[in-house]
C-alpha cells in the first residue's frame, strides 16, 4: 500500500508545522486519523500564510466597506473599488520575502506573477504595477547581491508580461540585512458594464472543474508552509519551496482568461498560489458552501514521477482553477487550444462539504472543505502581546542633545547620496514604466503614480508607503503616518483617496513585542483609513521576518506597507511635483516644527536611533489634504509636493530637480536650521504658485485658517537659503541621480 | 490689405494597416490604439493566420514574442503570418518593427545587422534622444535633423550591431534613420547608452519600404502623456507613404 495512505502520528504532524493541539483539531474533524495526504493539506491550509490564524483577530477591526466599494475584503481575490465612468479597480499588494531571500530572482519574478494572476483571475486587466522593496545597508555584497536579483526579477518578469510598474519605494536598513522584503502591487481596470466579474466562488454541482494553464511541477512544493517560519541558517535547505516563473506562460493566461471571461462560461475562478490545488479547491468550494471531486491523476505535469500529496502542493506558477458551466467545455478547450496552453478536466462540483482527492480511481484524500478555510474552521489564535522596553525610552529623546552641525551644505549634500533619499533610478530604469501608453508621471513626475484611463476625463493615482522607522518608533503613530502619506500623495498630485491594501510583514507573532508592535499598528492604520475614508480592501500578512543567528534573533522593522489608490475626477487636477516657472512662490502648507525625531539626518549625520515618531495629528493633516484638494480644483497650484524622507530641503530639491530650476528661500528664525531644513515633522506640502494667482491662493489659505507660510520664489536653477550660495541645482542633481548605483556597481 | 498664410497641411491618407500579435506580444495594443487615433484602419493579424487580408502596410509591434527565451525575435521569425510577411516586404510592401519588431525583422532577414545585449547588460527603459539621420526615408524624411525628439526606449537586446561592409552600405543608401543623441542633437558616446554601433536606433532596407527602430514612437503619441514627439515620426511616415505610392 503507499505509505501516504496510512494512518499518520502527532510526529509527522509537527514535522508538517502542526501543533499538537491542531492534529487533534483534525481527528475530531475527520473522526478519524488523517492519512499523510489529508494531513498535508492541512498543515499548508492551516500555515500561516493561508489561514491568517494569528492576525485574523486584528485584521476583522480595519475598515472594510466605503461608498465606492463594490467588492470588499475577503469576499474576492482582491477588493474592487467603483472609479466612476463604469469602471471599476482590483488593486492588492502581497509579499514575497522569504522566497526572495534565499533566490531573490525568482522569488520576486514570481511576486509579480502571483500579485498579477490576483487581478486577472477577477476579470480586471491590470494596468499598472507598483512595488515596495527593503533591503539591508546598500553597499553590503549581500544587500547588492540582493537588489541586483530582486530587480531583474521583478523587471524580466513584469516587462515581459506587459503591465508598466510605475512607481514604488526602495528603503535601506541593517534590520533587513538577511530577511529583505519585496511587497508587489497591482491594479486592474474592469468595465463594469461591458466585463463580468468573475468570482472566486464555486457552483452549480455536476458542473466540471478545470485547471488552466502552466504544467503542474514539483517546484514551490509547501511553500506556503515554508513562508509560516522564521528564517534560518538553514533556510538555504528550503530552496526546493521556491517558485519559478514563466511570464510568458502568464501573458498567455491572461489573454486566454480574458477572453474566457467574455463567454460567460465561467462560474468561477481563482489562481493557485500558495498551496496550489489544496487552496483553490478547498476555498472555492467552501466559499460556495459545495464540495468537490478531483482526480489528481488528470492534472498535466511537467515530470513524470509526481506523487499525488506533491501535486496537491506544487505552487507552480501560471495555473488556474476553474469552474465551467457544464455543456461549454468545448468553448473553454478552445481559447486554451488557441494561445497553446494546457487545459484538463480534473474534476466536478458536488452538491455537499466534501472534498475528495482520487489518484487512477483510488481515494487518496477526503475532507470537508468549510474547516480548512479562514472564516470556516481555521484555527483563530489570540496571542499575547507586551510594550517593548525601547519604545519609552526612544520616546525621551530630547532635540536638545543633538548639536547644530556647522556645515549644513555638507549635511545637504550627504543626505541627497544617501541611498534612502537618492533617486532610484538604478532600479526603476530597469523595468518597463511606459508599456501600455497609460503612465502620465514620465514626463510631468507627480508624488503618486498617476495613471490615464484612456477615452475618460479620469485618471488614477497609485502609491505604496510606508515609513518602517516611524513605525518602529511608535506603532500606531507609524502605522497613522504611513496611511496619511499616502493619502497625501494621492491628494497632493490631485486625486481623491478611495481606498488601501495592505502588506504586513512584521517579525514572529509568538514574540509578545513584536505582536505589540502588529497589534498597535492594526489599531493606528484602522483610525487612520477611518479618517481619509479609506477602507482596506484586502492584502496580506507576512510574519516571521526575522533573523535568527546563533546568538540572537532579529525582527525587521515591523512594516506595515500601505498601497493606496485614489481617483482623479479630471485629468486637468493633475499637479506636478517639478517647479513650473522662474518666479512662481514657493509656499509651505502646514507648520515647520522644531523637530528631527527619527529624521534620516538624526539617524545618518548623528548616528542616534532612539528617537521616537515625528510630529503627527491625524486632524492637522486632514484639515490640510482638503485644503489642497481646494486649491488644486481652484487651479491655483502650479505644483505641489509633500516633505518626507530628508526634510524641506530635499522636498525643495526635488520640485527643483523636476522642473530644471531651483530656488531662494528665507529660513523661520525661531526653529532650529537642522530641523528648519531637514526635520520630519509630518502634514507639510510645498506648493508653487504663479504670481498671478497670489491673490486668489491667500484668500484661500485664509478662509479656511490652515498654517502656510512664504518661503521664496522659484529660480532660474541657483540655490539659495537665506542670502547664502548654495550652488547650483545641477550639482545636487547629479550627486542625487548617481548615487545608488554607484553604490550598487563599486 | 491682410494677408493670408496658407501653411502647407500634407494630406494623409487613411491607410489599411495591420498590427501582427504574436504570442508574447505586449505592445500590441498601443500600437493599435495609436494608429487608430490617426485614423488608420487597423486589423489584428494573428501569428497563425496565413493570410495579410490586404493590408497596405504591416505592422511588428514590441514585447517578447513567444517568450523571447532563445534569442529575441528568432522564433517568431518562422511563425506563419511572418512567411506573408516576408513576401509582402519582398514585394515592394510596406513594414514597420519596433523594438520586438525590428528584432523580428533582423531575424528574419528583412532588415540588415542584428541586436546584441545592452551593454549594460540591463534591461533599460527611459526617454533617449533621437537624431533623425535619413532624410530619404519616409519615417524620418519630413523631421528636422537639427532636433533632438524626446522617444522612449524599453528593451534588454538593442545594441545595434553590423560589419563594417554592411555599415558602409548603410552610410552608402542613406538607410540609417534615427541615431541616439544628446538633447542637443549631438550625436555623442554618451548618449549611446546601449552600446550600439555608431548609435544606430533605427534602419530601413535598401529598398526604404522596411523600417526597423528599438525606440517606441508609439509612446509618445498621446497628448495625454506629455510627449507627442513620437506622433511626427508617424506623420513623417504616413505622409511620405503617400506620396511615393
Amino acid at each position: 500500500m503507499d505509505h501516504s495512505l496510512e494512518a499518520t502520528t502527532v510526529d509527522t504532524a509537527k514535522e508538517l508545522g502542526l501543533l499538537p493541539e491542531e492534529f487533534d483539531k483534525i481527528k475530531e474533524i475527520l473522526g478519524r486519523t488523517p492519512n499523510f495526504n489529508e494531513l498535508s493539506i492541512y498543515s499548508v491550509m492551516w500555515s500561516e500564510h493561508c489561514s491568517y490564524k494569528n492576525s485574523i483577530v486584528w485584521l476583522k477591526t480595519l475598515p472594510k466597506d466605503g461608498p465606492h466599494m463594490l467588492v470588499k475584503a475577503g469576499e474576492e481575490n482582491a477588493g474592487l473599488v467603483d472609479i466612476g465612468e463604469g469602471l471599476a479597480c482590483a488593486f492588492k499588494i502581497e509579499s514575497h520575502n522569504h522566497p526572495s531571500a534565499l533566490e531573490p530572482y525568482q522569488g520576486a519574478a514570481t511576486g509579480v506573477g502571483g500579485i498579477n494572476r490576483d487581478i486577472f483571475t477577477m476579470g480586471a486587466r491590470p494596468i499598472a504595477q507598483l512595488n515596495s522593496l527593503r533591503f539591508g545597508k546598500a553597499d553590503s555584497e549581500r544587500t547588492k547581491w540582493l537588489l541586483k536579483g530582486v530587480t531583474k526579477g521583478i523587471g524580466d518578469y513584469g516587462n515581459s508580461f506587459g503591465i508598466p510598474t510605475v512607481g514604488g519605494e526602495v528603503y535601506f536598513d541593517p534590520c533587513y540585512e538577511q530577511n529583505p522584503l519585496v511587497n508587489a502591487f497591482s491594479a486592474g481596470i474592469l468595465h463594469t458594464e461591458k466585463d463580468k466579474m468573475i468570482s472566486a466562488k464555486s457552483g452549480g454541482p455536476g458542473n466540471p472543474v478545470f485547471i488552466i494553464g502552466s504544467y503542474t511541477g514539483k517546484d514551490g512544493i509547501a511553500g506556503a508552509a515554508f513562508a509560516s517560519k522564521d528564517l534560518t541558517e538553514a533556510s538555504a535547505d528550503d530552496i526546493p519551496s521556491v517558485q519559478v516563473g514563466d511570464p510568458f506562460q502568464e501573458k498567455k493566461l491572461l489573454e486566454a482568461t480574458m477572453e474566457l471571461a467574455q463567454t460567460g462560461a465561467i462560474v468561477g475562478m481563482q489562481d493557485m498560489g500558495a498551496a496550489g490545488i489544496t487552496c483553490s479547491t478547498s476555498e472555492m468550494s467552501a466559499a460556495a458552501g459545495l464540495g468537490m471531486e478531483i482526480h489528481l491523476d488528470k492534472v498535466p505535469t511537467r515530470q513524470d514521477d509526481m506523487q499525488p500529496w506533491e501535486i496537491l502542493l506544487s505552487e507552480s506558477q501560471e495555473r488556474m482553477l476553474a469552474v465551467i458551466e457544464k455543456g461549454r467545455e468545448a468553448e473553454v478547450l478552445a481559447i486554451f487550444d488557441k494561445w497553446d496552453l494546457p487545459c484538463a478536466e480534473i474534476g466536478h462540483v458536488i452538491d455537499e462539504d466534501r472534498l475528495s482527492y482520487y489518484w487512477h480511481g483510488e481515494l487518496y484524500a477526503e475532507t470537508p472543505a468549510d474547516p480548512l478555510v479562514l472564516g470556516g474552521g481555521a484555527p483563530v489564535y489570540y496571542r499575547e502581546h507586551k510594550e517593548p522596553a525601547y519604545y519609552q525610552e526612544y520616546k525621551a529623546f530630547d532635540i536638545n542633545s543633538i548639536e547644530v552641525p556647522e556645515d549644513l551644505q555638507a549635511v545637504a549634500k550627504q543626505l541627497m547620496g544617501h541611498p534612502n533619499i537618492a533617486s532610484k533610478r538604478f532600479v526603476y530604469e530597469q523595468y518597463d514604466s511606459m508599456v501600455g501608453t497609460v503612465n502620465m508621471s514620465t514626463n510631468r513626475p507627480t508624488d503618486a503614480a498617476v495613471v490615464n484611463l484612456k477615452d475618460t476625463n479620469r485618471a488614477l493615482a497609485m502609491t505604496v508607503d510606508c515609513n518602517a522607522r516611524y513605525v518602529h518608533a511608535d506603532p500606531k503613530q507609524g502605522a497613522m503616518i504611513a496611511v496619511a502619506e499616502a493619502a497625501r500623495n494621492i491628494v497632493v498630485s490631485g486625486g481623491i483617496p478611495s481606498a488601501i491594501t495592505n502588506c504586513l510583514n512584521f517579525g514572529n507573532p509568538y514574540n509578545p513585542e513584536v505582536y505589540w508592535q502588529f497589534v498597535n499598528a492594526i489599531k493606528g492604520m484602522g483610525e487612520a483609513c477611518e479618517k481619509f475614508q479609506t477602507p482596506v480592501t484586502g492584502g496580506n500578512v507576512s510574519f516571521y521576518n526575522q533573523t535568527v543567528l546563533k546568538d540572537k534573533t532579529e525582527p525587521v522593522f515591523p512594516t506595515p506597507t500601505i498601497g493606496m489608490i485614489g481617483i482623479i475626477e479630471d485629468k486637468k487636477y493633475i499637479t506636478p511635483m517639478g517647479f513650473a516657472e522662474k518666479g512662481d512662490l514657493i509656499y509651505m502648507i502646514g507648520e515647520n516644527r522644531n523637530d528631527i525625531s527619527s529624521s534620516q539626518y538624526l539617524v545618518e549625520v548623528h548616528g542616534v536611533n532612539a528617537s521616537s515618531t515625528p510630529f503627527f495629528s491625524l486632524e492637522e493633516e486632514y484639515a490640510n489634504q482638503e485644503q489642497i484638494k481646494m486649491l488644486i480644483r481652484k487651479g491655483l497650484l502650479a505644483s505641489a509636493h509633500d516633505v518626507s524622507e530628508g526634510g524641506l530641503f530635499v522636498a525643495l530639491m526635488e520640485s527643483a530637480m523636476a522642473g530644471n530650476l531651483g530656488f531662494d528661500i528665507t529660513s523661520d528664525s525661531a526653529i532650529r536650521r537642522d530641523a528648519y531644513l531637514f526635520g520630519e515633522s509630518q502634514s507639510r506640502v510645498v506648493v508653487s504658485v504663479n504670481p498671478d494667482n497670489e491673490d486668489a491662493f491667500i484668500d484661500l489659505m485664509m478662509l479656511n485658517g490652515v498654517e502656510f507660510d512664504l518661503l521664496g520664489h522659484v529660480t532660474k536653477g541657483s540655490i539659495r537659503i537665506d542670502d547664502i550660495d548654495w550652488g547650483h541645482v545641477d550639482e545636487y542633481k547629479s550627486i542625487y541621480d548617481n548615487s545608488l548605483g554607484e553604490i550598487m556597481t563599486k | 490689405m491682410s494677408i493670408i498664410l496658407r501653411t502647407f497641411v500634407p494630406q494623409i491618407s487613411i491607410m489599411k494597416i495591420g498590427v501582427v500579435v504574436f504570442p508574447g506580444s505586449n505592445c500590441d495594443q498601443d500600437m493599435i490604439y495609436t494608429l487608430r487615433s490617426m485614423n488608420h484602419e487597423v486589423i489584428e493579424l494573428w501569428h497563425k493566420d496565413t493570410d495579410l487580408q490586404g493590408v497596405e502596410m504591416v505592422v511588428l509591434p514590441g514585447g517578447f514574442s513567444y517568450g523571447d527565451y532563445l534569442r529575441s525575435g528568432a522564433i517568431a521569425r518562422f511563425s506563419p503570418i511572418m512567411e506573408q510577411v516576408i513576401e509582402f516586404a519582398n514585394k515592394g510592401g510596406y513594414v514597420l518593427g519596433v523594438c520586438n519588431g525590428f528584432q523580428v525583422l533582423c531575424e528574419s532577414g528583412l532588415l540588415p545587422g542584428t541586436l546584441q545585449h545592452n551593454l549594460s547588460h540591463t534591461f533599460i527603459c527611459k526617454n533617449v534622444y533621437l537624431k533623425p539621420s535619413s532624410k530619404t526615408a519616409a519615417i524620418s524624411a519630413d523631421l528636422d535633423e537639427n532636433k533632438a525628439y524626446t522617444i522612449p526606449v524599453a528593451h534588454g537586446e538593442g545594441n545595434y550591431y553590423a560589419d563594417a561592409e554592411t555599415l558602409a552600405e548603410l552610410k552608402a543608401n542613406d538607410q540609417i534613420i534615427f541615431r541616439y543623441c544628446d538633447a542637443n542633437a549631438a550625436v555623442t558616446e554618451a548618449a549611446n547608452f546601449n552600446g550600439a554601433l555608431d548609435n544606430i536606433a533605427g534602419v530601413c532596407n535598401a529598398g526604404k519600404n522596411v523600417f526597423g527602430m528599438m525606440p517606441h514612437p508609439e509612446r509618445a503619441a498621446d497628448p495625454n502623456l506629455g510627449n507627442t514627439d513620437g506622433a511626427e515620426l508617424f506623420k513623417s511616415l504616413f505622409n511620405n507613404l503617400a506620396v511615393q505610392a
